[in-house]
């Protein structure tokens, strides 16, 4: 089966990210997404340990040990951007500030409800840092992650049975098999990579799955 | 004449007591007051509460804090790394208390201590395991958590320069934490690359005001670059 690559998951969420935006890109697959945003939009990237306007990783040796990002990995900062402390910053997210945040998960639920920060298992070190002040700040919850674990089960559900990072926070998800919205009337599919028709994608997930024209169809009955 | 400029690490944390609550700035390693750090570990103050947004990287730091056996209690966002190997043994040997805060509401919280709030509702976590046990409101159709504050008797912060008033600035990333814990603790104590003469400081630019600390001490560039942290 077909499946888009990690460059095209990153690209294909960029995509989605318009020209003034200003956003957070999560630790791990979302850093991504920096490397697909087209040059000709001005889009700023804020991360979480208190810089806004974040630039690419700088040249080998012009590594600054006090400029990070939130991966505690060497960054540079944009003409134009600023510093400043840890409430501010958290402040962007949780006042609504920040136009969209583009998280990892474990899982997502039908209702939009995001598991991204710890499996539960007994013997695991629980760490959270910012996924739950992103979850449920920023205007837009954007996830990447694979359709299914590595056993093939969904990590779209109906229920998450890992532990809750937020409460019906997550308005899109794009996978490796396709890009699912998260409605009031359940998941609609916006788009199916290449060659996978809507059944056979919906046999390979956990909760049922609506075409978009059926939604467009019923807005417009409501309309 | 006010002169908060102290000659030594060790003579600025003298007076820590065993028990005592800690914030310590840094995010990772950026803005970590390693040299205060170390003259806390020399000192020998234990029994310690620390709080940080991590729970120490490498051997160094806070790490070496952790490793020395010196605190009972980690109050932390994001306690497991790649590199976070003294925390994850004594984790796991049950040799200390951790607790679990989501940042934005560990930085609120010490900001609420800092600027006399008593108390508040946040939607960080609600309806997640952090949240459980806690109270919690639903106000204009979302749902709040109550969140205390978290002050402390010292904070150890890492600033750029700063001046005898204990007027700071900072460098780049390396601010994260350091203005709120600076608010949050009776006594802040500030490591600085230097003291510099009071008017040198740019009054539009001055980052934490004076008020807020108690102690500046210097660190010399040459300590810093010849110092065990600089070389790990």
């Amino acid at each position: 089966m077909k499946r888009y690559t990690r460059d095209q998951m990153a690209a294909r969420v960029a995509r989605d990210i318009p020209e003034g935006a200003y956003v957070n890109l999560g630790i791990g697959l979302p850093t991504m997404v920096a490397n697909h945003l087209p040059k000709e939009r001005e889009i700023l990237l804020q991360s979480e340990n208190g810089l806004l306007g974040m630039g690419p990783a700088p040249a080998a040796g012009a590594e600054d040990a006090d400029l990070i990002n939130a991966g505690k990995q060497p960054v540079t900062l944009l003409t134009g951007g600023a510093y400043f402390h840890h409430a501010d910053s958290f402040a962007m997210m949780r006042g609504g500030h920040l136009d969209f945040c583009v998280l990892g998960a474990f899982q997502v639920s039908a209702t939009g409800d995001l598991a991204n920060w710890h499996t539960g298992a007994a013997d695991a070190i629980p760490a959270v840092g910012g996924a739950m002040d992103l979850a449920i700040g920023a205007k837009r919850v954007f996830v990447m992650m694979d359709h299914q674990t590595k056993s093939a089960e969904s990590k779209i559900v109906a229920q998450c049975s890992y532990p809750l990072t937020g409460v019906g926070c997550v308005n899109r998800i794009f996978t490796d098999l396709a890009v699912i919205d998260v409605t009031p009337q359940g998941l609609t599919v916006v788009e199916i990579v290449d060659g996978l028709g809507f059944d056979e994608l919906a046999a390979l997930t956990g909760v049922p799955l609506r075409r978009a024209a059926e939604a467009r169809a019923d807005k417009q009955k409501v309309v | 004449m006010i002169d908060k400029t102290v000659a030594s690490t060790s003579a600025a944390v003298a007076d820590i007591a065993d028990g005592a609550t800690v914030m310590i700035g840094g995010f990772g390693t950026a803005g970590m007051p390693s040299e205060l750090i170390d003259a806390l570990i020399r000192h020998g103050a234990r029994d310690l509460t620390i709080v940080n947004n991590n729970a120490g990287n490498g051997d160094i730091g806070l790490a070496a804090l952790l490793k020395a056996k010196r605190v009972r209690k980690i109050i932390c966002s994001f306690p497991r790394q790649t590199d976070s190997y003294v925390f994850d043994a004594l984790y796991h040997a049950g040799e200390i208390e951790l607790e679990l805060v989501p940042q934005g509401n560990l930085a609120e919280r010490i900001r609420a201590a800092g600027a006399g709030i008593g108390a508040f509702f946040t939607p960080t976590a609600y309806g997640t395991p952090l949240a459980e046990g806690k109270e919690t409101r639903v106000i204009n159709g979302r749902g709040y958590v109550l969140e205390y504050p978290i002050a402390a008797d010292f904070a150890l912060i890492k600033a750029e320069k700063g001046d005898r008033w204990g007027n700071l600035v900072y460098r780049k990333t390396a601010r994260n934490f350091g203005p709120i814990m600076a608010t949050a603790a009776k006594c802040a104590i500030a490591q600085v690359r230097s003291i510099v003469p009071l008017g040198e400081l740019d009054p539009e630019v001055i980052v934490t005001p004076g008020i807020f600390v108690q102690r500046v001490v210097e660190i010399d560039v040459a300590d810093q670059l010849s110092s065990p942290q600089a070389v790990a």
